[in-house]
């Protein structure tokens, strides 16, 4: 059923993604690759990928942009995956029922056995999220691993998207954005959270926390101000202060 | 985004008998065609191998062909699903059309009627699953279901004439139809290319990322060396180097040639020589249609492509960045 939940799902999970502290590591990429190939999505396949020109299905990718110029310029490292939108067009135009979102968390994902491959979908989504499978011939997308959030197996800190629990420095979030008492939803207050490609009326659930200002603690050091004496009585310590201070 | 030849085809092949089927249906309520059972052969005859050759030539392009019958399931919500649906629906009365004509040898008003209809409501869902589709800026605009349909009404009266030609017919309103609507529709196309070049865009790399508050947006790295799906499928850029020549060679062919050879065929109707200028009419209507698809799909940017360092004015993208290259 393509239509998208008659009333919107009571939890919407999904991820924040903070700019400021992304390093463009791409382990999330990796960790996300190495967990769907052999999880719910299997197989995510790479063609060639010892030959001349490797190509696969990935359903997290980072970019990375240069961003304003001189000293105001910034490099920001930009991961992106499904956003989970709440108007999901990749769900209404599939013409066979594969692409659904999911009424009670809202998570979008393509049952691959009602896939005929057609393409629509990924026409459809603004953002770049779904990509087909070269040897499967299906859709594949971010499924928030549902097989790790839901899954009992696993401890129950471990029941977060591969990407999230791979970040080295904590600049993927998961949680509900449904519930304004979740991390998430504070970090999206705190931080002014955005959307992605508003003006497109997707509504997307995931959402990116901007890079913070420069801080002026940065600009001083940068300027060089003179530090005091540290050691201003003088003696041994003093001493060593001259010869370390050439 | 990249023309894939069999949508193309389909596109082309399928509109043209979509109009064909309609303007015998619509000749067969008001008068215009003969109740000659070798014309209603001939005539639903070559509509109908288009309309199929097109749609079955829609399934190659699926990953799974053998689960096409699942695309008609989704029709409350979908384009696609929607004109699955319509095409198959257009058969009954299109078959049962065909049937009373060449069986009965009678020309039936209302299933001529219920065909017409049925393929313009097919040739509109096919518009409409492109004119949905919001994150390609130029194919979202109100004149593209429009175009789609001109196209089809144009090609079918070039067709039609040639049936009525070649039958040793003259062409009667058909003809005036056929002078008419192919200006008609390439006058529309042509406002659709006047309108989507200068639209402005509504998405640009600042608002792709997010980042636009903090100055111009510039692609540093992508994400891997390779191409990719996103790229191979929606960044292609190949034809838009030549689109200029392109939209004046398909005017060319699907308008100008066309419709002096339809006047030529209208002075020497009904002749052997009014079948020919007709059948070159129809060929040279055919490829520019085709060029004109082409460009369609070659010529439409995806907002995907602002992730990967397109401009939003769809102009070429920073010297240091070039797509590779890579074997079908």
């Amino acid at each position: 059923m393509t239509s998208l939940p008659a009333t919107p799902p009571a939890k919407r999970l999904g991820l924040v993604i903070d700019l400021d502290t992304c390093v463009g590591c791409q382990a999330c990429v990796v960790n996300c690759k190495e967990w769907n190939t052999g999880g719910y999505p299997a197989p995510l396949s790479d063609l060639q990928p010892y030959g001349k020109d490797p190509t696969g299905a990935w359903l997290n990718r980072v970019h990375t942009f240069d961003v304003g110029e001189g000293a105001d310029g910034r490099t920001v490292h930009f991961p992106k995956s499904c956003l989970h939108c709440e108007n999901a067009a990749c769900v209404t135009v599939c013409p066979t029922g594969a692409s659904y979102k999911r009424a009670e968390d809202g998570i979008v994902l393509v049952d691959e056995s009602k896939c005929i491959g057609c393409g629509l979908c990924a026409w459809a989504c603004p953002y770049g999220a779904r990509e087909m499978d070269g040897t499967a011939k299906v859709m594949k997308k971010c499924t928030l691993c549902i097989d790790r959030i839901y899954n009992e197996n696993l401890e129950p800190e471990e029941r977060e998207p591969a990407c999230v629990a791979t970040c080295p420095s904590r600049a993927r979030h998961f949680g509900d954005l449904a519930d304004p008492e979740s991390d998430v939803s504070r970090l999206v207050r705190e931080r002014g959270g955005y959307d992605l490609m508003p003006e497109m009326g997707y509504a997307p659930t995931n959402k990116y926390l901007p890079p913070r200002p420069r801080g002026a603690a940065t600009v001083s050091r940068a300027c060089g101000t003179k530090l005091e004496d540290a050691a201003p009585a003088g003696g041994f310590l003093g001493w060593l202060d001259r010869l370390l201070s050439d | 985004m990249r023309p894939a030849f069999s949508v193309i085809f389909f596109t082309t092949a399928s509109g043209a008998g979509y109009g064909l089927l309609a303007l015998l249906g619509l000749a067969a309520l008001l008068g215009g065609v003969p109740a000659d059972r070798g014309l209603g052969v001939a005539g639903l005859g070559l509509a109908l191998a288009l309309i199929t050759a097109g749609l079955l030539s829609s399934t190659f392009h699926l990953g799974h062909p053998e689960r096409a019958w699942r695309a008609f399931s989704q029709w409350r919500s979908s384009w696609l699903s929607r004109e699955g649906v319509a095409a198959v629906a257009t058969y009954l009365p299109a078959l049962a059309f065909a049937a009373v004509w060449v069986l009965g040898g009678t020309l039936s008003g209302a299933l001529g009627l219920l065909s017409a209809l049925g393929a313009a409501a097919t040739v509109y869902c096919t518009g409409q699953i492109y004119a949905s589709l919001k994150p390609i800026a130029r194919w979202h605009h109100p004149l593209t279901v429009p175009v789609y349909l001109a196209m089809a009404l144009a090609t079918g009266g070039l067709l039609a004439l040639l049936l009525l030609f070649a039958f040793g017919l003259p062409g009667g309103w058909l003809t005036l139809l056929t002078l008419l609507a192919l200006p008609a529709a390439w006058l529309l196309k042509l406002r659709w290319w006047q309108e989507t070049d200068g639209a402005a865009a509504t998405s640009t790399a600042g608002t792709a990322t997010g980042l636009g508050r903090f100055g111009d947006v510039r692609l540093l790295e992508r994400p891997h060396s390779g191409s990719n799906y996103l790229l191979d499928e929606m960044v292609f850029k190949v034809a838009r180097k030549h689109a200029g020549r392109l939209r004046r060679i398909a005017v060319g062919l699907g308008l100008l040639l066309p419709w002096l050879l339809i006047l030529g065929g209208w002075l020497a109707a009904p002749s052997a020589g009014a079948a020919l200028l007709a059948l070159l009419a129809v060929v040279s209507a055919g490829a520019g249609v085709v060029v004109e698809r082409w460009l369609f799909f070659a010529e439409a940017q995806h907002t995907v492509s602002l992730y990967y360092g397109a401009s939003s004015t769809g102009c070429a993208a920073p010297q240091n960045f070039e797509l590779p290259t890579r074997q079908a």
